[in-house]
């Protein structure tokens, strides 16, 4: 004990801390890059076949773009405003070589994330301006991994020193209760359990009152899966939203703090709808894109960045515990471009 | 906004631009099969059945003899429809049941596709709907709580689990599950299994060891319909490793068009058998080629609509509401009937949602469930002879009404006012189905 508290007075510490979290940051770069194989792969031999035989960026090179587009999910709409942008700058440039295509490609896409003025985050942390407890309600449609997501989060803000609460507010899906409560242990951060069936609002309610209670730094509350059509599961999420807010006085009025999306990378365009529906009921703050590393087709990032003021603020490349990262739009840009030149 | 309405939205603009045309040209159709391409992209059908769809519509659509009195773009429609239903298998498949029982059915698919729900939808539907006595086998052994929630789903429509907890030798389970089947003499044996990735190897090795090891009559893929352009290569991979009978279409009741599974069927050239459309144990159906077709062309799913109808109708009931409506003598005692016949079929916006035509019109209507029960109180206060006798509720009765039931004098001259509505329409109507003209040709008949 002694010793580590010298270590401590020392610094050495904070130094081994330091290192450590470099150590970590490498290795979730080369994991997110890991995770995005499969993207990558289908993405830039498509763009290699795209371009064969061809020395300049033509009419036909840009359907094929086009196709490379639309079939990686990056939808129509999106799609069409890169293609309008390469073509202005080919009439702008007047020649553009296909060797270039992966530069430019690479330019735009960057571009047109980037016009979303939301800020980065770079780690699990607390954003500045909260006033404990940190509150995150986490919704979205059935299936998207919400309860692993948390179960995920909540093991990053404790290792990054905060204390966790979790709600399980899913009280609908048979043993959903049980799901959370296993993550729970297994990260070992405590739980408010009310069991199944009971108003979700209460056991948000109950969550909030307690973590206020324990003075936990950051409350966590899973929602029952809902498909945004059914009007009347959407306005319970408001409902859920609005009790929160009972404890604005105590807290801060602007709570939750987060309204946490959660996205199966996998889903087509209807994640542009969800993501509509759900911001109208309850004022999503962030999204977190999951199953990354399943997909060929990660271009719903780019569309969901280009068609919402909603960041995605973190991104799920494996199933690993550690493979829930935050999502930097130039990281992920990156990572979609390198080896792009050993590919083309 | 284009980017949020639906395909049949985007459609029916497509279409609207041949309307006035005589004939379908080369040039006239080309703008339109363009909107087309992109609205089936949009419903995230896959980019090369896409097309080569768009090609075959185009040929076809050339090659035709324009008939008289049909515009191009209701020709393009029924293209289109018959085009689709060819390219989902043209027909309804069931699933392989086993000539000596027990039927061993094997589920597969991504995590998050909703097979566990399905498991339990797939046990009730066989139980209840075909009397069948199935036993579900609990093979996720990796998600937490997985075992669970197949246990509490098996507990609330009455069908045994076989579970092993804490063990985590999915293919024993599986293998001491249909053993244990046997000896209880149960005729189906549906093994849920965990979500994996195509690109998992070892959990796909853990699958083919599954089937290797059961032996299944029937290896299910399900796929969640709101799936992109990922559809095929997953179905593909899995198709590859286990070469499954069958697709499961989970969560069509959302808004997704469901373009992915058009896809499937293309690549993979495997049968659409079920369709996941709602949480409850009986939000199951099979699936029809030709109702799916209707529903991605926004046309309506009449035939299931008919099919609810007839159902739930009383057919003396139906005659003897059509003499009142003759004498226009329909009152308020009918039509508490009548809300209560609909109530039977379910929801309002599901049944409504399935008329053609409509969809437009209500698309951002929303409809009040509860506004039924204002009205079912409403008529509870009523005496009974004002049920029979709506001119005689004058003012002071409304207001007497409207204290009894607790609503508004307001709501309640609303009513008033639409059951007279609705009386004046169901008489036009009479006429219109007297005149011969029913409502059986819609599909491409008045829109």
């Amino acid at each position: 004990m002694r010793v580590a508290s010298v270590i401590k007075d020392m610094g050495l510490f904070d130094i081994f801390k330091k290192k450590n979290k470099e150590e970590v940051q490498k290795e979730q770069e080369s994991q997110l890059e890991a995770g995005l194989t499969k993207t990558k792969q289908g993405f830039f031999s498509k763009i290699s076949r795209a371009i064969v035989g061809k020395s300049t960026v033509d009419d036909e090179v840009l359907d094929n773009l086009e196709e490379i587009l639309v079939s990686s999910d990056v939808g129509v709409e999106t799609t069409l405003k890169i293609i309008k942008r390469i073509q202005d700058r080919v009439k702008r440039d007047k020649y553009v070589s296909t060797s270039e295509l992966n530069n430019i490609l690479r330019e735009e896409i960057a571009a047109l994330m980037m016009e979303n003025k939301t800020e980065d985050v770079h780690d699990f942390v607390i954003p500045a301006h909260v006033k404990k407890p940190y509150i995150i309600l986490v919704v979205g449609v059935n299936g998207v991994g919400k309860t692993t997501t948390i179960g995920k989060l909540a093991l990053q803000f404790k290792l990054n020193g905060n204390s966790v609460l979790l709600g399980a507010g899913d009280t609908f899906r048979a043993a959903a209760v049980d799901q959370l409560k296993i993550w729970a242990e297994r990260v070992e951060v405590p739980i408010v359990d009310l069991g199944m069936n009971v108003e979700p609002s209460t056991v948000a309610y109950k969550t909030v009152e307690k973590g206020l209670e324990m003075g936990v730094d950051v409350i966590i509350i899973d929602t029952a899966g809902r498909l945004q059509t059914k009007k009347g599961l959407m306005e319970e999420l408001s409902k859920i939203r609005r009790t929160i807010q009972k404890f604005g006085d105590k807290i801060q009025p602007d709570i939750p703090h987060e309204v946490l999306l959660v996205l199966d990378a996998s889903t087509g365009q209807n994640a542009i709808q969800q993501a509509t529906a759900f911001t109208e009921a309850t004022q999503v703050s962030a999204i977190a894109l999951t199953k990354l590393d399943g997909t060929a087709k990660g271009g719903i990032v780019i569309g969901i960045s280009d068609q919402f003021k909603i960041p995605v603020k973190y991104i799920g490349v494996g199933e690993k515990v550690t493979d829930l990262q935050v999502f930097n739009r130039m990281k992920f840009v990156n990572a979609l471009f390198k080896d792009a030149d050993v590919v083309s | 906004m284009s980017m949020f309405s639906n395909l049949t939205d985007k459609l029916e603009s497509a279409f609207r631009t041949l309307r006035g045309h005589g004939k379908i040209t080369e040039i006239n159709i080309a703008e339109t099969m363009r909107e087309v391409r992109r609205a089936l992209l949009d419903a995230d059908v896959n980019y090369k059945v896409a097309k080569s769809f768009c090609d075959t519509v185009k040929e076809k659509a050339l090659g035709q003899d324009i008939l008289i009195n049909v515009e191009p773009g209701k020709l393009m429609v029924k293209i289109c429809y018959d085009e689709l239903i060819a390219l989902m298998g043209g027909t309804k498949v069931e699933i392989n049941f086993a000539p000596n029982p027990p039927t061993v059915i094997l589920m597969s698919g991504l995590q998050g596709s909703g097979k566990t729900t399905f498991s339990g939808k797939l046990a009730n539907f066989l139980k209840t709907k075909r009397s069948k006595k199935p036993l579900l086998v609990a093979c996720d052994v990796y998600r937490p709580a997985a075992i669970d929630q197949l246990k509490t789903l098996g507990e609330q429509i009455g069908i045994e689990v076989y579970a092993e907890e804490n063990l985590k030798d999915a293919v024993g389970i599986a293998q001491r599950g249909v053993e244990y089947g046997k000896s209880k003499g149960y005729d189906t044996i549906i093994i849920d299994t965990a979500g994996r990735l195509a690109v998992d190897e070892e959990m796909m090795n853990e699958i083919a060891a599954i089937k290797k090891a059961v032996n299944p009559n029937e290896i299910l893929f399900v796929v969640d319909a709101m799936t992109g352009q990922d559809a095929v290569n997953t179905a593909q991979a899995f198709n590859q490793i286990l070469d499954f009978h069958g697709v499961v279409l989970t969560k069509l009741d959302g808004d997704t068009r469901g373009g992915a599974a058009l896809s499937i069927k293309a690549v993979v050239n495997k049968p659409i058998k079920y369709i996941g459309i709602g949480e409850k144990m009986d939000a199951i159906d099979e699936f029809y080629p030709d109702r799916m077709a209707s529903r991605i062309l926004g046309m309506g799913d009449i035939v299931k609509f008919v099919q609810k109808v007839q159902e739930q109708y009383d057919e003396k009931e139906a005659k003897r509401l059509q003499q009142k409506l003759r004498k226009n003598e329909f009152n308020f005692e009918d039509f508490m009937s009548q809300l209560q016949q609909i109530k039977k079929m379910g929801s309002i916006k599901d049944l409504i949602g399935m008329l053609p035509g409509i969809n437009r019109a209500l698309k951002d209507v929303e409809i009040d469930e509860n506004a039924f029960r204002h009205i079912e109180a409403i008529i509870n206060s009523m005496t009974i002879k004002e049920r029979r006798n709506p001119e005689i509720i004058n003012g002071s009765r409304r207001r007497r009404i409207a204290q009894g039931s607790g609503t508004s004098v307001q709501q309640v001259n609303q009513l008033m006012k639409q059951f007279d509505e609705m009386r004046k329409m169901m008489k036009t109507m009479m006429k219109l189905n007297s005149a011969g003209r029913s409502f059986k040709g819609l599909p491409f008949g008045k829109k």
